[in-house]
């Protein structure tokens, strides 16, 4: 494959075709593994339309109030005003729509990514070896330009909402396998060895102690691998993965400096968002927002109620 | 209070413990007769040809300045650790040899543990925590909680079952710990520096109740510090280590009166001899002993010819009557008097295990010295003064080939 031909800059260095080779490889793999492919984008359109039309099935301002609720219930009523004041805002520039289907190609590749950056910074943490595997690989997928993905990714799935989902996934994916490692190996060894110490199995290690303690740091991954698949959704709106993506796409295309803004504060709005709650729910959020404390506390008044009255019979 | 005819419940013999690339060819140059300190760029030889019998509610302690190789020999008892070489058995159980799935029921049924900064899980409550051992043992809630709240209770934390390990001091965190290794049931505990991390004055106060409760328990326990105090308190044998190598094992006495070698004697130099030493450990046989019947002209001829002024006078079940003195005798064999009726002195007596500090003030009252008698008021030993100054002396003798206290060999 090394053309002799061809020269480079050094005297006597010969030129490395590592484009054609991946070209290559990527031609091959798109003939030889076609039905997989096919199978991947029937999925994830599947997925991604499916919820785009679901987001944008209510009256835009009911999901706002909805959206807003959550935050009641996992933060509190300030981050609840935030919400509201900021959907509404979208409603109004005309970006909801828009918003919504980005939102969904954002969950749809944030969860996927998730589904597999977790277990493999779980298996990473156990093993010295998956982990110094993992690592080169994670590097390279995520200091790669964002554009880049692009390309391979279009010449498999075609234009369309599918290759922007992947090429979310591949850049988004990273921070969850390496603070998924990191979360799991930051865990007191001395703990670990008491659960040793005790008799449970490794599983019982993994679900009860490691799990549990790193979920912090676990959390902070996710936080990451879903703001970065936000920026990257938005870049995927030059394959045509539509959404928010393919108005800022158009705005440069015809030089829109008004829809170009507009699109973007729209983005800034999701950003804020996402990031606010999964910020919250790292922090324990779903044990610790005031609308959550009220719900159980008004479970426990029931139920030592319940035992009052047990005790009473006996 | 051990019978050493029992199964012991640990038993370790010919342990090596080495980390590092090529462990077996550690273990193999020094079994050759090679120094652990020239085998470093190989690795670490962390527990070298380790043998020790530990009985049913014993505590067993082991001692030793840090990087000894404490904590190594004592995951190599649950299986944290595999032995490079030898064996240890745990209820006559070969932990080297047993699957990982045998080692979980060994762990669950048999061992457990207390750790040095408590390990306890921070996302749960004491109670949770108290209850993790019977979580995993498969026992259904109720009795779960019933066994937790029992356990919680013997160590002074009833009612505490609802806070969260954060809202609680370090003694009461190792309570917990404590707790948890109780609620688990096992014969054995392990206790690796379970008290180090705490001030001193807390420290003191859980080993008073670890004592308390061992009265209680009679558990199997093996306690690792590098405190010499705290060794001898709890101890019923202490074994000491160095470099990897246990170098005495003994009880706390022995090692005291009878060190090793100097390593060992430098240690217990600076023991509070008063506190550790027991009337039992210092007494002597008593040089002569006149019968009840006995005459003042026989007491007489014994008081010369052993260089005594006094002497105790017991029944014939050995049973001691009281002593009598020099100068009363004397004062009857110039009267001619035939029997001891009114020559006799009340005897100031002491049991075997009263610590010396106890002693004092007895023995400061009574120049005649201490009886020491068991508790149907037979004679023992006699406690001279000089006996006690010499005892609280620091040993001379360190340094001899001791073999007597070694139990391992
Ligand atoms: N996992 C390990 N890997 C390598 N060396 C170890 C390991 N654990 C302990 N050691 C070494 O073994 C020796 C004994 O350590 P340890 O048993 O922890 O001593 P102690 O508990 O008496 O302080 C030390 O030199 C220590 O550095
Ligand atoms: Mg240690």
């Amino acid at each position: 494959m090394i053309s002799a031909a061809e020269e480079t800059e050094g005297v006597g260095i010969p030129r490395l075709n590592i484009g054609e080779w991946i070209e290559a490889g990527v031609d091959w793999v798109n003939e030889n593994l076609e039905w997989l492919f096919n199978l991947i984008q029937t999925i994830v359109s599947t997925l991604t339309d499916g919820l785009d039309d679901l987001l944008n099935t209510p009256d835009a301002l009911v999901l706002a109030v909805v959206f807003s609720l959550l935050a009641w219930l996992v933060k509190d009523w300030k981050l609840a005003l935030l919400s509201i004041v900021m959907l509404v805002f979208v409603i109004s520039i005309d970006q909801w729509e828009n918003a919504m289907t980005t939102l969904a190609l954002v969950a749809v590749a944030a969860a996927i990514a998730l589904a597999i950056a977790i277990p493999l910074g779980i298996w990473a943490a156990r093993s010295d070896r998956v982990s110094g595997a993992v690592r080169p690989v994670m590097d390279l997928m995520q200091t790669m330009p964002a554009f880049v993905w692009l390309v391979p990714v279009v010449t498999l799935f075609s234009i369309g909402v599918t290759g922007g989902v992947i090429a979310t996934i591949i850049f988004a994916l990273p921070p969850g396998v390496r603070f998924t490692e990191l979360g799991i190996r930051q865990v007191d060894s001395e703990v670990v060895e008491a659960g040793h110490a005790f008799g449970s199995t490794p599983r019982q290690i993994l679900l009860r102690i490691q799990l549990p303690l790193a979920l912090q740091t676990i959390m902070a991954g996710v936080n990451q691998v879903i703001m970065l698949s936000l920026s990257m959704a938005v870049i995927a709106g030059l394959v045509g993965a539509g959404g928010l993506g393919n108005e800022v796409t158009r705005a440069i295309g015809s030089l829109d400096i008004g829809l170009g803004f507009e699109a973007g504060l729209a983005v800034v709005v999701l950003a804020i968002y996402l990031d606010r709650m999964t910020a919250a729910i790292g922090r324990g959020g779903m044990v610790s927002g005031r609308a959550s404390k009220l719900v159980r506390r008004r479970l426990d008044a029931h139920r030592s109620a319940t035992r009052g009255r047990a005790m009473g019979q006996v | 209070m051990n019978s050493s005819t029992a199964e012991p419940a640990v038993s370790a013999r010919n342990v090596f413990k080495a980390f590092g690339k090529r462990p077996q060819e550690i273990v193999r140059r020094i079994k050759d007769g090679a120094d652990r300190n020239d085998l470093t760029d190989l690795g670490t030889a962390a527990v070298i040809d380790a043998s020790f019998d530990v009985q049913p509610g014993e505590v067993f302690v082991v001692m030793g300045l840090s990087g000894s190789g404490k904590s190594t020999l004592i995951r190599m008892v649950n299986g944290l650790l595999p032995p490079t070489a030898g064996s240890i058995e745990v209820g006559g159980e070969d932990i080297a040899r047993l699957s990982d799935r045998d080692l979980r029921r060994i762990r669950r049924e048999k061992v457990s543990m207390v750790f040095q900064h408590f390990a306890l899980l921070p996302h749960r409550t004491v109670g949770q925590n108290a209850g993790y051992a019977l979580e995993i043992q498969g026992l259904n809630r109720s009795d779960r909680e019933r066994k937790t709240e029992e356990a919680l209770k013997m160590v002074g934390l009833d009612g505490w079952g609802g806070s969260m390990p954060d809202e609680l001091s370090g003694g009461m965190r190792q309570r917990v710990g404590l707790a948890r290794a109780l609620a688990a049931g096992t014969e054995v505990m392990l206790m690796d520096e379970a008290f180090s991390a705490l001030d001193p004055l807390i420290r003191r106060e859980m080993q008073d109740q670890l004592v308390e409760l061992q009265e209680q328990l009679g558990k199997t326990i093996l306690f690792i510090t590098h405190d010499l105090n705290e060794a001898m308190r709890l101890g019923d044998r202490i074994a000491m280590m160095r470099d990897g190598r246990t170098v005495q094992i003994g009880t706390s006495e022995q090692i005291l009166n009878d060190p090793a070698n100097d390593y060992v004697a430098q240690f217990v130099q600076d023991v509070d001899r008063t506190r550790v030493l027991t009337a039992g450990g210092i007494m002597e046989p008593p040089v002569a002993v006149l019968g009840t019947e006995q005459g003042p002209r026989t007491a007489h001829k014994l008081m010369r010819e052993h260089q005594t002024n006094v002497l105790a006078v017991v029944d014939r079940s050995k049973k001691l009557h009281g002593f009598v003195h020099e100068a009363a005798i004397a004062a009857a064999v110039s009267q001619g008097a035939n029997t001891l009726d009114g020559l006799m002195q009340p005897a100031p007596s002491v049991h075997a295990d009263t610590p010396l500090v106890e002693l004092m003030t007895q023995a400061a009252e009574h120049e005649t010295g201490l009886a020491v008698i068991d508790g149907a008021g037979r004679l023992e030993g006699i406690i001279a003064r000089v006996t006690l100054l010499n005892a609280l002396a620091e040993p001379k003798h360190a340094g001899h080939d001791s073999t007597e206290s070694m139990v391992a060999s």
